[in-house]
């Protein structure tokens, strides 16, 4: 049954309509992996009977000639920041723990109309605040992957590691993940999995948990090029019920992937190469130019010139909005609540602190800081003036290319115990390459690229214009040809 | 007019204004699908949004913009056809957000004007500083358990109005002419009803003090007061406390107080440790509320006619006293049940009856003037029936309140109950002879000079023909008969 | 500018988190850390730029004015830590 968990989503798709197995076989053999594989710690909470109910129900509608699209009877796993009914939704935080929402995010929703199994909701970052994995009140997630010279666990980055650790072993066929600077793509390279964080817009953001509202976009996580353009389109589309949502023509980003790109120009924003860059990441990133040259592509250098001051811009807005998205959680309506002998206030004091970790409560009190009377001006107004220039930066790019490349993440995967003791600072710059983007709105898309010196997967991405999905997919899949990258996690080779 | 408040430091200025909180007429709350409707049962009208569930986002109604832009044009009020929606950050049980969806820095409406009608005839002008679109919080009970309050959000998510003024009025009159002026306005636009006691409109008032012709000093807000009555007493005795203060050397802090009406008193709200830092800062789940030139138009073309312009033209076509005008148009009701009445009859006649007998009776009943037993068309007919002749003032009295009690018509009444005036002078002269002969000495001492008597006759007479003698003609002919 | 321990306290007040008095220095300690650093955007010249709220270019969407909503009392108070009646209940609040 191993081979049916290798599958790609596409193949499943091909091997349910050819009746080459059933929904059930399918589903039956993940949660067999999952189980397997519990120790990784990529789930929050699993939800076997759910799923299987669907499959069933998926065969079923298949057996009737009634199967209802790509991903009909597809095990996925669904990132625990999405609500969904009647299963736990915690967004790893102690806060929501035992949470049971009485509604269905939009996304999840399309998902599992789509016929979608869902596997079980995984863990992340508390409230999406991290880029390691390692600040959720569940526990760390732990990557699949280690590295040749060094048995150390691996963070699988942040803050979708648990749907980027599934995918990478083979714990799901594919997940949803939800990208506020970089929290698809930077776990998509740290796990050797393909992650597409789209427009700002494309994907309604309705019942996802917010964690900054401008910036939070959700997308699929996948292990290639071609089940990201199958699983986007099943995520993706106006909704009528989040005022952000774009209301735009949805294509069929799969028929993008013609294999040829032949005449597009594609931008090298010099600024992404700053003194002391790492050299293998240098390395991977002229192997990419090379590919999309030998593909008939023009490669041109451009200049992004605001590059080095978004990570501060991010984190400045992104706290900011934060700190009034997370005043919700208050023990009053839901979620855990302490102190209630005490008064109102009291009871919202501790709850609050004993309900929210260290990370969530540090960006609580810089976002609340920030905005605060005296220092809005200085910080948030300028951080917002900030933004539209690095928005400015990217229009005057793409009026010259179609499509930029860039490393995904600035260093090869690095073990928890490390990830641990670092200052917030040095935790942050692992999303220098991926926030300027999300600043801007832009659809930005990791792919495997190859693997480090100690064999740990390495990821480069592309950025393309507004809605502009296509042309990204379009160049990934040529990149992931070109690339060949075949490596399994460590967890899976050799033993079984 | 100016009102004064003389002190041991010399005469003391109120100055005044006032934030009022109008909650919009609307079938569904502003951000969200559920019913606005007063008094279901608790939290019965609360969609996922309105009690803060995590991931719920706000998408705007259209009827609520058309109404702010709709209020903004009755106030002669500059609209803003690009505004935003902030976000006002605090903590409180019935908040359920976290914050409150605003418009701080961009409301939708800027300046405009107010003319307030004062008692003495007189108009005075106060301004409108802003009218901007925020959520309405839900709300708590304190008073259901006693170490609990109970929290109910089926208010929260209701569209307000917030509508401020410049700090321009001077006087508990004024402030008193300001919510009433304002309410009817909202009520001709159909923008709110208005209705206080359900919290539908509420005051925030803020007061402070000073010697005329000084700059502005420390103002207090007093906090959601519920009736017009209420408002003009917080202000009185919100300003004599400062006076109070201030003349014993003391110095007024910026605070918010609440009034107990109860006690006649205001005091200061709880909780103040530190001082309120909103936070303020664009709703990132919003985008900027952005409409047309002719979106505004359209509303502009279909406003109704307001209550200055209707006191124009009742004053104009009618001929009414301003004083009269005022007072028919300050309710929208009141100005169509008058607009039905007077319709072909004497308008200074109808208005008479209209603030006379027919605002007695229905205060006597208790019943709104849309209720009234009276049809404005009967009021018409009756000044008819006694500027024809066929009835006297003193009978339409009578005739009136078997309208009031049967909601007859006039002329039926009359006619059934036969209260004719009695023209025939034969008729009369009968009654009168029968009067003077009954009482000789009397009779004697009219003539011998003590005229006064003839009122006593005329009664005596009118009482005799049942009150159905034309008054005119029954002087006339008493006279002649006692005096020659 | 530099964040004392009294601030932190204020912060922490107002984003109703409970700071035990012996973080408040270590806490101030890491904030100005993170404050020192995204002071940089100082350096960049801003003149005459106008601030961006969002990325999006869409049109605000208005909806109807129809009840599409509520009615779902025991939905609303199904996560409640503490409810009767119909209500939310929280410790008692004194005005």
């Amino acid at each position: 049954m191993t081979e049916l968990t290798s599958l790609t989503l596409a193949g499943v798709r091909d091997g349910l309509a050819k009746g080459d197995f059933t929904s059930v076989e399918l589903t039956e053999a993940y949660l067999a992996a999952m189980e397997a594989h519990k120790d990784l710690n990529a789930y929050i909470v699993t939800c076997p009977e759910v799923a299987l109910e669907r499959a069933k129900a998926s065969d079923a509608r298949r057996a009737k000639g009634e199967a209802k699209g790509p991903m009909d009877g597809a095990p996925v796993a669904i990132k625990d920041l999405f609500c969904t009914e009647g299963v736990q939704t915690t967004a790893a935080s102690k806060i929501l723990e035992g949470f049971k929402p009485q509604y269905e995010s939009t996304v999840s929703a399309k998902l599992k109309d789509g016929g979608a199994v869902m596997l079980g909701k995984t863990n992340l970052d508390e409230f999406a605040m991290g880029s390691a994995n390692i600040t959720s009140a569940y526990g760390n997630v732990i990557s699949p992957w280690t590295a040749e010279d060094d048995a150390a666990a691996l963070v699988p980055g942040g803050s979708s590691g648990g749907s980027a650790a599934a995918v990478s072993a083979r714990l799901a066929v594919a997940a949803t993940g939800t990208d506020t600077g970089g929290s698809i793509r930077q776990p998509a390279a740290f796990t050797g999995i393909v992650g597409l964080k789209p427009t700002y817009g494309r994907c309604s953001r309705w019942g996802i948990v917010a964690f900054a509202s401008s910036l939070d976009q959700a997308g699929p996580m996948t292990r290639t090029v071609e089940d990201a353009a199958i699983m986007l389109g099943q995520m993706a589309g106006f909704d009528a019920k989040d005022s952000t949502s774009a209301n735009v023509p949805l294509p069929d980003f799969t028929k993008a992937l013609t294999g040829d790109i032949r005449g597009l120009k594609v931008g090298i924003p010099k600024e992404y190469r700053p003194d002391g860059l790492n050299s293998e990441i240098a390395a991977l990133w002229d192997q990419g130019i090379s590919w999309l040259k030998d593909a008939g592509a023009t490669v041109v250098e451009v200049s992004l010139p605001h590059t080095d001051k978004a990570l501060a811009t991010y984190y400045i807005i992104a706290p900011a909005e934060a700190s009034s998205n997370l005043a919700r959680y208050d023990g009053v309506r839901y979620g855990l609540r302490t102190g209630a002998d005490g008064s109102l206030d009291e009871m919202y004091m501790k709850t609050r602190a004993q309900g929210f970790g260290k990370e969530v409560k540090r960006r609580i009190l810089i976002g609340t800081y920030v905005l605060s009377a005296g220092y809005y001006d200085a910080y948030y107004l300028k951080a917002q003036k900030v933004r539209a220039l690095i928005a400015q930066d990217f229009r005057e790019a793409f009026k010259t290319v179609d499509v930029l490349l860039t490393p995904t993440a600035p260093s090869d995967p690095f073990p928890i115990e490390g990830g641990a003791k670092v200052d917030p600072i040095t935790m942050y710059l692992n999303d220098v390459f991926t926030v300027p983007a999300s600043l801007a709105g832009l659809p930005g898309l990791s792919l495997p690229g190859g693997l480090s010196q100690r064999g740990l997967p390495l990821g480069l991405q592309l950025i393309g214009r507004p809605f502009d999905e296509e042309t990204v997919l379009r160049t990934a899949q040529v990149m992931e040809k070109a690339a060949g990258f075949a490596a399994v996690p460590t967890l899976l080779r050799g033993g079984k | 007019m100016s009102y004064l408040i003389q002190g041991e430091t010399g005469q003391w200025e109120v100055v005044i204004g006032l934030e009022v909180h109008a909650q919009v007429i609307s079938n569904a709350k502003l951000f969200s699908g559920a019913s606005t409707t007063f008094g279901a049962d608790p939290n019965a009208q609360v969609a996922f949004l309105d009690c803060g569930m995590p991931g719920m986002l706000p998408v705007i109604n259209a009827e609520c913009i058309r109404q702010a832009v709709k209020t903004g044009l009755g106030l002669n009020a500059k609209i803003n056809r690009r505004s935003v929606f902030d976000r006002k950050n605090y903590f409180y049980a019935d908040l359920p957000l976290g914050y409150q969806i605003s418009q701080f820095a961009h409301p939708i409406v800027g300046e405009g004007t107010i003319i307030l009608d004062l008692k003495d005839g007189t108009s005075r002008e106060v301004g409108i500083e802003r009218l901007h679109l925020e959520i309405d919080a839900g709300k708590s009970l304190h008073d259901q358990h006693p170490t609990k309050s109970f929290i109910d959000l089926n208010r929260a998510g209701v569209a307000l109005m917030e509508i401020v003024s410049k700090p321009d009025m001077r006087s508990p009159e004024e402030a008193g002419a300001y919510l009433k002026k304002l309410r009817a306005i909202l009520r001709y636009l159909g923008t709110c009803d208005g209705n206080m006691e359900e919290g539908s409109m509420r005051a925030d008032v803020n007061v402070s003090v000073r010697h005329p012709g000084e700059p502005l000093r420390t103002r207090c807000e007093i906090k959601n007061v519920n009736s017009v009555r209420f408002v003009m007493q917080a202000v009185e005795i919100e300003a004599m406390r400062h006076i109070e203060v201030y003349e014993a050397g003391g110095i007024i802090e910026q605070e918010t107080r609440l009034f107990d009406s109860n006690k006649g008193e205001t005091r200061p709200m709880r909780s103040k440790e530190f001082a309120h830092d909103y936070r303020y800062f664009p709703d990132p789940d919003l985008l900027p509320l952005e409409f047309s030139e002719e979106f505004v138009a359209e509303i502009q073309a279909g406003l109704p006619e307001l209550p200055d312009a209707k006191k124009a033209r009742f004053i104009g076509d009618y001929g009414l006293s301003p004083y009269d005008a005022g007072v028919l148009v300050a309710e929208k009701e009141t100005a169509a049940y008058f607009e039905a009445a007077v319709e072909g009859h004497d308008a200074k006649a109808v208005a008479n009856w209209v603030m006379g007998d027919l605002f007695a009776a229905l205060n006597r009943t208790g019943k709104a003037i849309t209720e009234s037993p009276v049809a404005p068309e009967n009021i018409g007919k009756l000044v008819d029936l006694i500027k024809d002749g066929t009835i006297s003032g003193r009978i339409a009295k009578d005739v009136f309140e078997i309208m009031v009690e049967t909601g007859g018509e006039p002329a039926k009444i009359v006619e059934e109950k036969g209260l004719k005036q009695v023209t025939d002078t034969g008729a009369i002269e009968k009654v009168v002879d029968e009067v003077i002969a009954a009482n000789p000495e009397k009779a004697a001492e009219v003539k011998g000079g003590k005229e006064k008597l003839l009122g006593w006759f005329v009664g005596q007479a009118m009482k005799a023909s049942q009150g159905k003698a034309n008054p005119a003609i029954l002087n006339e002919m008493i006279k002649k008969k006692l005096l020659g | 500018m530099s964040l004392d321990k009294a601030t932190v306290r204020k912060i922490g007040f107002l984003a109703r988190l409970e700071i035990p008095e012996e973080d408040l220095e270590g806490l101030a300690h890491e904030l100005n850390g993170i404050l020192g650093w995204v002071e940089q955007l100082a350096q960049v010249d801003t003149e005459g730029v106008a601030p961006l709220a969002s990325v999006s270019e869409m049109k605000l969407f208005w909806r109807k004015d129809e009840v599409t909503d509520g009615g779902m009392p025991e939905k609303v108070l199904a996560n409640a830590p503490d409810a009767a009646d119909g209500y939310f209940l929280v410790p008692k609040v004194v005005e």
